[in-house]
């Protein structure tokens, strides 16, 4: 189905399922422990032998010489694993660094050896006993210091320029310049990579877990230098993914050289101390940020400006990307440059160059309001642009930023707020809130489904879509059962497995709008077919209550199936209305934290996010999205930080213990508020990506909220307490 | 993991009879040990586990104090109505460290001997003098955040991260142990643990095969129980700084600080200045403190700490 | 109880050359999981948690960190929470272990679990079985009078507000950030609104 005009009134539009708040359908096999992850499957291969990854122990350089005559010899080895026997490997698109090092050391525990044995104690002891020499090369590993040397990227506009940024900027009465940085940053998922891999004569079976079926199989057959058809990827329950699943990684190459190598189905799952330096992560960034604006609040020029770093033949974090759209202004540009830096592989992680842009942005903006004596709130909305401020002739499809600011100040009760940072306490607590623009673009690819319809009159829909804690089962089945006119418990859907029709996948929080698109246009052929094979008119039938109907007429679906069911398969595919319009998604999002008078601890009290994402198809489960977004944004904000051995280049706190993320002790209630929209310009289900949305800005929210609780203004995140210690006053 | 061998003692003598073999280790509860186990930064060859030694009572001494079992679980000791009502300041501490889960299982002893948290000591990749003496310290001139600010020496800038052990320190409690020839003795707490100085690896006072039998505590002491942690996360995590203090009435008392050295510390002539405030027992406290770049706001946020455990005592 | 013979020889401390590592000593165990007796003939150094995922093959209990950083591999033995990551199966002869296919089944969930379902209280789903467990064990622990950090008066019996229920699940960490949802759920089991 080719959508290339805004969507008109549609099955969907009935909402008798789909926008309902609705339990997740997987939520009984995830509460009882029955949902399969990639490690689990005993039942599906027998014999398999445990793979342990052994890596490197330098950034950089090169292995001299590998000896594995200890771990060969160690009870239960089957067979190791390394660049040297493995045979000639090809790279997939989507990596950077190789999944396989050596001779060559890319980064700090990049994979050198993977070592099988009959039980995990023995493949991870007999992995202890791999010998490496390296001969060490030097590396760059500080993005500061070798931000002089970035260049600028190839691909998308790394630069962008209209009117004229310099003089306009130096000629503002008011005006702002400021630098700030985002750390490195990592996924954390709580499900560690893993897969299972199995050989059956030259055919690949791998059990993993992958945010992205096609891509995958794509990778993994271009790395092995085999056909894609001859590869089969199964992933239907991902234990969180953030982006860091979205890729063939170690874990899934390593599985699948040590079951050819030992000739047996072979497990592997990254420990997680080891995950941190060998997957990938998100870049640090230093952005500069200059905002020019009249004295009653204008802007009038707007430049931001990004570094990061990343291996060589990596990209860089787009940390720019929401600046050439978010407000107004004449003036403005934007510059992203890549440094070289020798770390591990940087990459996307949950709203790449969004979630680092705006905790950038959005401090500059409350910095600028602050020197204008203008209301943070209002400051925003007098920005305002329903257009592309690029391209003044193409309008956003849907913007409701003001209204997210007005209806998120209304309910946060921000009129109330103490403007002079540092005056409001309570006991221990010196009180502040903060607020922020959400933004992050609604993204559209080609998505596939297979429909079925049985002489049961049940819908079972398959395409190789993702569900990684997005809902994905869930709102698949709201929509088939929305189109088919049956109940939720009719409806069973099949996911992640390569087999099925080709997805968006998940990513970028485009998954949800063009896998229910993708399903949608499925379910208009699978109607089709049932109307045609019943002789009634297409266009008038109804599809109600597990019967199709016209006029007085009226057949199950069961019966209209019949004995040899009914099969339908279908893409969205989009036309150029992503050209024509500018598509986003708008968020307000306010925050209170307290700082502790004497420790400087910060908590964070209260928060809210209101969005403006389209349609919602299960405001249940995307409000977990949001909250979950949130949850990460308090992590971003306030403790983590991939700390840097700029001596020896490796992220030094690769744990979990190491690498703080948020706790149930650092989250207070979280309310969020979708405001009623829908966007026929999206797609057929009127919806936008929303998973994304709610982590962008919350960082800058709180660091805002810390700056009117403390009076200390932190442009370096995470905003840590040993931040705000010094020039404070006595307590 | 290498292998090991496994054994359940049946009385304190034997296993630490046992244990004076050559790679052979007490295992407790086990969070500690299986932990540095798993990445071969610990390698016995056998193991003997003490759970069924029946260490795991607390019971009143003759002197009114407490007899705390090495064995018993650090959530029994945080629970105890003795402890909560006459050394509040243990339950605190206890009760700020790691998780439900884990406190469900770390016991007394275990506690008291588990090794630092230094990120390079954790990781076998990097030269770390603990971990393998003479191979040098990564820490110093790496990421130090989290690492002492006194009574470090060249060789080594790690923590103990207990915070059990703060508490500890401040309410004077005495090691009990027995030895591989069956012999009995008691270490001060003051005692127990040392400072790195050139044999980093060398902790605490035990010697090999040395088996805790109980932490003894001396009468209640009365006055506020305060333990201040402060860390970046909410929960689950170690302190950047920690404050245990007793004060009493008349602004006297006793206070030693956690995340700041190789052992918990306490200068008893610091403790000479709390009437006079915050500021002068900081001085006292952290007089010689070498911080690095990074931990350098460990010194005013000490101060700060303490102001408010003296704030929190006073209300 | 010792444990088979092994021909372990591996030195302890840590030298530049490890030794070869030896045979596996192996030993017996037998536990009662989710009410059933097993018998498991194990090399030592296997986990709790292994024994359950990868011997007895209850993938429910899920490992996340395998170093007691994140909660996801809580199940009960003899009534208490724990990390099973850090404990060895050999140490848990005649224990009573519940894991969450032992709390309730897809057809038949419990109070718990259901009351995660009606708040969404997960996401990805990993964390879930631990947070679950923990959830379970958290109310017992209020219930038995067990203070926490965040208990005002430790010598006054603990109540289940959200303050306590969210220090004290601190140890499960949800990445997918289901911990304002998760938090509701058990509230309502406790009967008290969150
Ligand atoms: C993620 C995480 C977070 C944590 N957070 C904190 C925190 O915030 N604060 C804090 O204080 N702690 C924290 N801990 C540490 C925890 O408190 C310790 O792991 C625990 O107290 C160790 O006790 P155990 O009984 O499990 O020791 P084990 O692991 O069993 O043993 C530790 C050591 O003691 C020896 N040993 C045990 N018993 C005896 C005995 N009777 N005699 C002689 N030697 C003995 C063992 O041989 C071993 O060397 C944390 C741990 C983890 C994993
Ligand atoms: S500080 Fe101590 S524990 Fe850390 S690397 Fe240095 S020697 Fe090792
Ligand atoms: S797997 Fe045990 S705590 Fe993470
Ligand atoms: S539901 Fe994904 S980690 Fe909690």
């Amino acid at each position: 189905m080719r959508f290339d005009t805004p969507a008109t009134t549609n099955p969907i539009d009935q909402l008798k399922i789909v926008g309902k708040p609705t339990d997740r359908i997987d939520g009984p096999l995830k509460t009882t422990g029955t949902a399969p992850y990639a490690y689990e499957w005993h039942d599906v291969v027998p014999n398999q032998a445990y793979g342990y990854v052994v890596g490197s122990a330098i950034a950089k350089g090169r292995i001299a010489s590998i000896d594995l005559t200890k771990a060969r010899a160690a009870p239960g080895v089957l067979a190791i694993v390394t660049a040297e026997n493995a045979g000639k490997l090809g790279k997939g698109d989507w990596n950077t660094a190789k999944l396989l090092g050596g001779p060559d050391i890319q980064h700090y525990h990049q994979a050198i050896a993977l070592v099988v044995a009959e039980t995990f104690e023995q493949a991870r002891a007999a992995a202890q006993l791999v010998r490496v020499d390296y001969i060490r090369a030097q590396g760059a590993f500080d993005l500061a210091s070798a931000k002089d040397s970035a260049i600028v990227p190839d691909g998308a506009t790394p630069d962008t320029a209209v009117g004229d940024f310099a003089s306009a900027f130096a000629s503002a009465p008011v005006e702002l310049d400021a630098t700030y940085t985002t750390p490195d940053q990592g996924h954390a998922m709580m499900e560690p990579h893993a897969s299972i891999a199995a050989w059956d004569g030259d055919k690949l079976t791998l059990w993993t877990s992958n945010q992205m079926i096609a891509w995958s199989t794509g990778d993994m057959a271009k790395t092995l230098g085999i056909p894609k058809e001859n590869i089969r990827l199964i992933s239907p329950f991902i234990g969180g993914g953030f982006g860091g699943k979205l890729f063939v990684r170690s874990d899934a190459v390593l599985a699948v050289l040590g079951a050819r190598a030992a000739r047996r189905p072979v497990k592997v799952a990254l420990a997680r101390p080891f995950m941190f330096n060998n997957t990938t992560h998100r870049p640090a960034t230093i952005q500069r940020i200059r905002i020019g604006a009249t004295r009653d609040g204008k802007i009038t020029a707007i430049g931001h400006e990004s570094w990061s770093g990343d291996l060589p033949g990596g990209g860089p974090e787009n940390a720019v990307q929401q600046t050439r759209l978010l407000y107004a202004g004449a003036n403005r540009m934007t510059a992203t440059r890549l440094a070289v830096l020798d770390l591990p592989e940087g990459n996307a992680m949950r709203a790449p160059g969004e979630a680092p842009g705006l905790m950038a942005l959005e401090i500059a903006m409350d910095e600028m309001a602050e020197k204008l004596d203008i209301d943070p709130v209002e400051f925003r909305i007098l920005n305002d642009t329903q257009v592309d401020p690029e391209n003044p002739d193409r309008r956003f499809s849907q913007r409701q930023l003001v209204e997210c600011l007005r209806i998120g100040a209304e309910r946060f009760g921000w009129k109330t707020r103490g403007v002079r940072t540092g005056r409001v306490r309570e006991g221990r607590w010196l009180i502040g809130v903060g607020v922020a623009a959400g933004f992050r673009n609604n993204l559209l690819t080609t998505s596939a489904a297979r429909v079925r319809l049985d002489h049961r009159g049940v819908v079972t829909v398959e395409t190789d879509m993702t569900d990684i804690g997005t809902g994905s089962y869930t709102i698949i089945a709201q929509t088939a059962a929305e189109m088919m006119g049956v109940p939720l418990d009719k409806v069973v859907v099949r996911l992640g497995d390569s087999i099925f029709p080709v997805s968006a996948g998940s990513g970028g929080q485009w998954g949800a709008n063009n896998s229910t698109s993708g399903v949608y246009a499925a379910c208009v052929k699978l109607r089709e077919a049932v109307t045609q094979k019943l002789g009634f008119n297409s266009a008038e039938a109804l599809f109600e209550d597990g019967n199709v109907r016209l006029g007085s007429r009226s057949v199950s679906l069961a019966e209209a199936a019949g004995e040899a069911g009914l099969v339908a398969e279908d893409a969205i595919e989009y036309g150029n209305l992503a050209k024509q319009y500018q598509q986003s998604t708008f968020a307000a999002h306010f925050v209170e934290v307290g700082v502790d008078v004497a420790t400087r601890e910060i908590r964070v009290r209260r928060m809210l996010a209101v969005c403006a994402a389209g349609r919602i198809l299960n405001p249940k489960s995307a409000r977990s999205q949001v909250i979950g977004a949130m949850t990460m944004g308090v992590g971003a904000a306030l403790m983590e930080e991939l700390a840097v051995d700029k001596r020896h280049g490796f992220f030094v706190n690769h744990d979990l213990a190491g690498y703080e993320v948020p706790v149930h002790a650092d989250i207070p209630h979280q309310e969020v508020v979708f405001l009623d929209e829908t966007d026929p310009i999206s797609s057929p289900m009127k919806a936008k990506g929303v998973g994304e949305l709610g982590l962008c800005g919350v960082g800058a929210a709180i660091a805002n909220a810390v700056y009117n609780a403390s009076g200390v203004r932190v442009r370096d995140y995470p905003v840590t307490l040993d931040k705000l210690l010094s020039g404070l006053p006595e307590i | 993991m290498r292998s090991f061998t496994y054994e359940r003692a049946s009385s304190p003598a034997e296993a630490a009879a046992a244990a004076s073999a050559e790679g052979a280790k007490f295992i407790a509860g086990g969070t500690n040990l299986l932990d540095l186990m798993k990445l071969e930064i610990e390698t016995p060859t056998h193991l003997i586990d003490v759970n069924d030694l029946a260490l795991d009572r607390i019971e009143t001494t003759p002197e009114g104090g407490l007899r705390i079992g090495a064995l018993v679980r650090n959530t029994d000791l945080a629970a105890d109505e003795r402890v909560r009502r006459d050394y509040g300041l243990l339950s605190r501490a206890l009760l700020a460290g790691a998780s439900g889960q884990l406190r469900n299982k770390a016991t007394t002893a275990g506690n008291l001997l588990q090794r630092t948290r230094c990120p390079y000591f954790y990781d076998t990749n990097q030269p770390c003098n603990k971990r393998q003496p003479g191979s040098g310290c990564a820490a110093i001139g790496g990421f130090s955040r989290q690492h002492a600010v006194i009574g470090a020496s060249e060789m080594c800038i790690a923590t103990h991260p207990s915070d059990m052990a703060v508490a500890m320190r401040v309410l004077d409690a005495t090691v009990e142990t027995v030895r591989p020839d069956g012999t009995a003795r008691s270490i001060p707490i003051a005692e127990f643990h040392r400072l790195p100085g050139d044999t980093p690896h060398v902790e605490n006072a035990l010697i090999p095969g040395e088996l805790i039998t109980a932490v003894t505590l001396p009468r209640p002491v009365g006055g506020t129980h305060i333990y201040h942690k402060v860390r970046d996360r909410a929960s689950y995590a170690f302190a950047l700084v920690s404050a245990g203090a007793i004060v009493q009435r008349d602004g006297t008392g006793h206070i030693a600080l956690g995340g700041v050295a190789h052992k918990p510390w306490r200068v008893e002539a610091a403790e000479a200045e709390l009437p006079r405030g915050a500021k002068a027992v900081a001085e006292q406290l952290l007089a010689d403190a070498k911080p690095t770049q990074e931990n350098a706001f460990k010194l005013p946020l000490v101060e700060r700490t303490l102001a408010a455990v003296l704030a929190e005592a006073r209300t | 109880m010792t444990a088979a013979p092994s021909g372990a020889n591996a030195q302890a401390g840590t030298g530049d050359m490890p030794s070869a590592v030896g045979e596996p000593a192996m030993s017996k165990v037998a536990i009662t999981v989710n009410g059933e007796a097993r018998e498991l003939d194990l090399d030592t150094r296997t986990t709790l948690l292994d024994a359950l995922r990868e011997h007895l093959h209850l993938t429910g209990t899920k490992k996340g960190c395998d170093h007691g950083q994140c909660g996801a591999c809580t199940v009960m033995v003899d009534g208490q929470r724990i990390n099973s990551c850090l404990t060895l199966a050999v140490m848990h002869e005649g224990d009573t272990i519940t894991t969450i296919e032992g709390l309730g089944a897809p057809q038949n969930l419990n109070a718990m679990q259901a009351a995660f379902v009606k708040h969404d209280g997960y996401q990805c789903g990993y964390c879930t079985p631990g947070q679950i467990c923990s959830a379970v064990a958290v109310l017992d622990e209020i219930r038995a009078g067990i203070p926490s950090h965040v208990s005002g008066d430790l010598t006054a019996t603990p109540q289940a507000t959200v303050a306590e229920l969210r220090e004290r699940m601190s140890g499960n960490i949800c990445r997918c950030g289901a911990y304002s949802n998760i938090v509701e759920a058990i509230a309502e089991v406790a009967g008290r609104p969150a």
